[in-house]
């Protein structure tokens, strides 16, 4: 609260290497998750000395995160946007079954990358549409797509395990070959990460996304087509889930209606956990990803040390109880 | 009755919000059995001070007794285990229960934290007969009842507690004629009972109708106490709310006004149940304001202009047709809204004065997309400067700035990407005074720069000294359409309050 008093008060003229306020709170969130991810490395250096630290364990914690870790570029996008996306694990179950059915194979790999891609943003734009045009709460409509969309993916696939069949080994072969000692698949992880993270912040789109999360009426007397950015969001996430697709493939050579389940609920811990707000208009993909390996090197040292996977995810509801009470912590100390 | 022991006695009630004195020295007395009525403009205190006595505010000074011994209103609890009860503009009541839970929701019957549903049942019918209304159903879901009939529960409830004072505030805006007259014989039962009201209303007609005495409050003062309802003038009421001491400065308007093109034209606009049948225009370098009371039409008459809403009838920016249903034609015409509620629905409060600004003109930073941050950082700086937003730094976060250089930014969004048309709902709520005069004069400037401006404002002395020309709704209709010149301030509120004057 400023009294008119405060304000008569000269403010010296900001020198512009000073970062502002909010980026500084910005910084140290950051920093409170990077603190956390070296302290997770630590336990894992004391505890499991051979085999954490190595260049094979690290390969293996990235490339199980590239997965989850696409689709949760698209979460904090729908989430800081004002909504939240219930059926992205359905969706790139669906989208890894219809380009694993032979006939989609039959055309060869790159179709089937596109069938991917397509399946995924088409389910997202149905989400959308549901969402802005038949005014569904998002929980709902992306929940009814999140049974459907597994629904069509067990109807496609008659349940079975569909391989990748020979002559599309390409698909595979982004896990598989290495450049600099990295799969392919992490590159494709860093480049959504990258390109999410200029999309929102270097973008018309993403500011439009902060707008509409923070402020749905304040947007929409400003001009902007709440409506369809809205519709756009979720296509964007679908897309994600298209990607992520494409990794699951590539990972475990096959296309399934098993594939994803509870992927929704690692992202969204992951976006909260990297301070993104559940009522929208703030947040950030950094902070999502950073939650994302945070999660991923627990459930890594848990297995590096044969203990309990249920004790996992124990820890790991503590871990977002813990880390949504910091920032509340940190926000209210600022006011 | 004049030497009867007051119910309520408040004395020199103060309240201090930051930046404002809402209450500043407020008597009032009410006798046991009387409708007291509390007259005033909006802004004069009148909802501060009903706050206080339900307990949601604390007074800083002042003494409240009620049958002569001190009490503190310390919550609204404590309010009504005191025997005052309040109903609210807004009813508060959960739609989704029934009558008989919203009438006991919070003290429940109850033995050993099981409800005792039955006997609740059997007591809201006991009330609901009592106040002429045992039709209602108890057991009826409060959110398919009309809003009549809402006003009987929400009564019941005051009732259900033992009330010795209720306070109302507007009861008759959501209802319609005939409503009103039922609500008087409540109101006259209930008085019978030597229950004490206060009631609060616009309408001066209905005043006269049931008030005993009347006490008017005009700028957080009491300005005359217990004046007999029905022989006191409506000239003399309204003298009362309007002289002024806090004085505005009006920037002056051009000696002789040009006429510039047509920039607005609205034929024949109608919302149904909102306003029917306006039209008007609004030249370049024209102010034009719209004097009304709330539930006036003022407001949804500039959403509709803005296409926020759906309407019948024609608008045309610039000969071009504005269609309802959707902002974002009119924003390409041309036009740009200051709305009423500025931080629910202009600023995005987390981010920052730039942000802000840039908001409506994001179109004009991109390049396939691409976000021009160092234009947009240029242009922000620059507006900061031109409109005088202090603190002057760009970066800060909208919300720590005070009312009125909010409200700055606000227009500065819409000054960055020339506008021909500007809608200014309420554009000095909640600013202090000294902002207000260069709100005022920021807004003639751009008029005289060629836009147009439609005006919203409940104080009517705000829209007599700004506009050019006034329109006077009432009920949703225009009763008089004149330059500011030949209206004055008392003749406006005569207009608006008893749609006398033609």
């Amino acid at each position: 609260m400023t009294s008119p008093a405060d304000e008569r008060v000269e403010t010296p003229v900001r020198k512009p290497a000073v970062l502002s306020p909010l980026a500084r709170l910005g910084e140290m969130r950051h920093l409170g998750l990077v603190v956390a991810l070296v302290l997770l490395a630590v336990v894992g250096l004391v505890t499991v000395p051979g085999t954490f630290a190595t260049t094979s364990n690290l390969v293996s914690i990235l490339s199980l995160a590239a997965t989850i870790g696409v689709i949760t570029v698209g979460m904090t996008f729908v989430i800081i946007g004002g909504g939240i996306d219930l059926s992205v694990g359905a969706v790139m179950a669906l989208a890894s079954v219809w380009a694993t059915t032979l006939a989609t194979q039959s055309y060869g790999p790159l179709v089937m990358i596109v069938c991917a891609v397509l399946v995924g943003t088409g389910a997202g734009l149905v989400n959308g549409l549901l969402i802005s045009y038949g005014r569904m709460v998002p929980f709902i409509a992306t929940l009814a797509m999140l049974v459907a969309a597994r629904g069509l993916a067990q109807r496609m696939s008659d349940r079975r395990t569909q391989l990748v069949q020979q002559g599309n080994e390409m698909i595979v072969e982004l896990s598989t070959t290495r450049v600099l000692g990295i799969p392919l698949l992490v590159y494709i992880f860093a480049l959504v990460v990258l390109a999410g993270w200029v999309v929102l912040n270097r973008t018309t789109f993403g500011r439009r996304t902060y707008a509409v999360g923070g402020n749905p009426e304040a947007a929409r007397l400003a001009g902007i087509d709440v409506r369809r950015h809205t519709v756009a969001l979720y296509a964007l996430s679908g897309l994600c889930c298209g990607i992520a697709a494409v990794l699951i493939m590539a990972r475990t050579t096959t296309g399934s209606s098993t594939h994803g389940d509870l992927y929704e609920l690692d992202a969204i811990a992951a976006v909260i956990i990297g301070g993104t707000l559940l009522t929208g208009g703030r947040g950030s993909i950094i902070g999502s990803i950073l939650g994302l390996l945070i999660f991923t090197v627990i459930t890594n040292l848990f297995i590096l040390n044969g203990l309990n996977t249920s004790d996992q995810l124990v820890a790991k509801g503590l871990i977002i109880v813990v880390a949504v009470l910091l920032q509340r912590r940190a926000l209210t100390s600022r006011t | 009755m004049s030497e009867a022991t007051p119910l309520l006695r408040m004395r020199g009630i103060v309240k201090q919000f930051p930046g404002v004195r809402a209450l500043d020295g407020v008597d009032l007395e009410v006798l046991p059995g009387e409708v007291h009525c509390l007259l005033g403009q909006n802004g004069a205190g009148k909802s501060t001070l009903i706050k206080t006595l339900a307990g949601a505010h604390q007074p800083d000074e002042g003494t409240i007794t009620l049958n002569g011994a001190d009490v503190r209103l310390s919550s609204p609890i404590a309010a009504i285990r005191l025997g005052i009860s309040t109903i609210y503009q807004e009813l508060d009541l959960v739609d989704g229960l029934s009558v008989a839970e919203n009438v006991f929701l919070g003290h429940e019957p109850a033995r050993l934290g099981f409800v005792g549903r039955g006997r609740a049942t059997r007591a809201t019918r006991e009330l609901l007969a009592r106040l002429g209304h045992g039709e209602i159903n108890p057991s009826t879901e409060v959110g398919r009842l009309s809003p009549a009939a809402k006003q009987v529960v929400s009564m019941a409830r005051a009732l259900s507690h033992d009330t010795r004072l209720i306070i109302m505030d507007e009861p008759s805006a959501a209802l319609a004629h005939d409503e009103v007259g039922n609500l008087f014989r409540i109101i006259r039962e209930l008085t019978a009972q030597g229950v004490a009201v206060v009631y609060i209303s616009h309408r001066l007609e209905e005043i006269r109708e049931i008030g005993d005495r009347v006490t008017v409050l005009k700028d957080g003062r009491t300005v005359a106490v217990g004046l007999p309802a029905k022989q006191t003038p409506t000239s003399r009421v309204v003298a009362l709310m309007t002289g002024r001491e806090v004085e505005y400065v009006f920037p002056p308007r051009r000696a002789e006004r040009v006429a510039g093109a047509e920039v607005l034209r609205v034929e024949r606009l109608t919302v149904p149940g909102v306003f029917a049948d306006v039209s008007f225009s609004v030249r370049a370098g024209e102010i034009v304001g719209l004097a009304g009371l709330v539930g006036s039409g003022r407001s949804e008459i500039i959403e509709a202009v803005y296409g926020a809403r759906r309407f019948s009838g024609q608008v045309f920016l610039e000969g071009r047709p504005v269609r309802g249903g959707g902002t974002t034609g009119a924003v390409r015409l041309g036009m740009g809204l200051a709305p009423e509620e500025r931080k629910a629905q202009a600023l995005l409060l987390d981010q920052s004065v730039s942000r802000n600004i840039s908001l409506a003109s994001l179109g004009r930073y991109s390049r396939l997309g691409w976000m021009d941050r160092r234009r947009e950082a240029a242009d922000a700086r620059e507006m900061v400067r031109a409109l005088d937003i202090r603190p002057a730094d760009p970066e800060r976060p909208v919300k720590t700035l005070s009312g009125g250089n909010q409200q700055k930014a606000v227009l500065a969004r819409w000054l960055l990407n020339d506008r021909r048309l500007l809608l200014l709902d309420e554009p000095t709520r909640g600013v202090d005074v000294g902002a207000r005069a260069e709100l005022y004069a920021l807004v003639r400037r751009l008029a005289d720069e060629g836009i147009g401006v439609l005006l919203v404002s409940s104080e009517v002395p705000e829209v007599l000294g700004l506009a050019d020309r006034v329109l006077v709704l009432r009920e949703g209709r225009v009763i008089r359409e004149a330059d500011a010149g030949e209206l004055d301030e008392h003749a406006v509120l005569d207009m608006i309050m008893e749609g006398s004057a033609l």
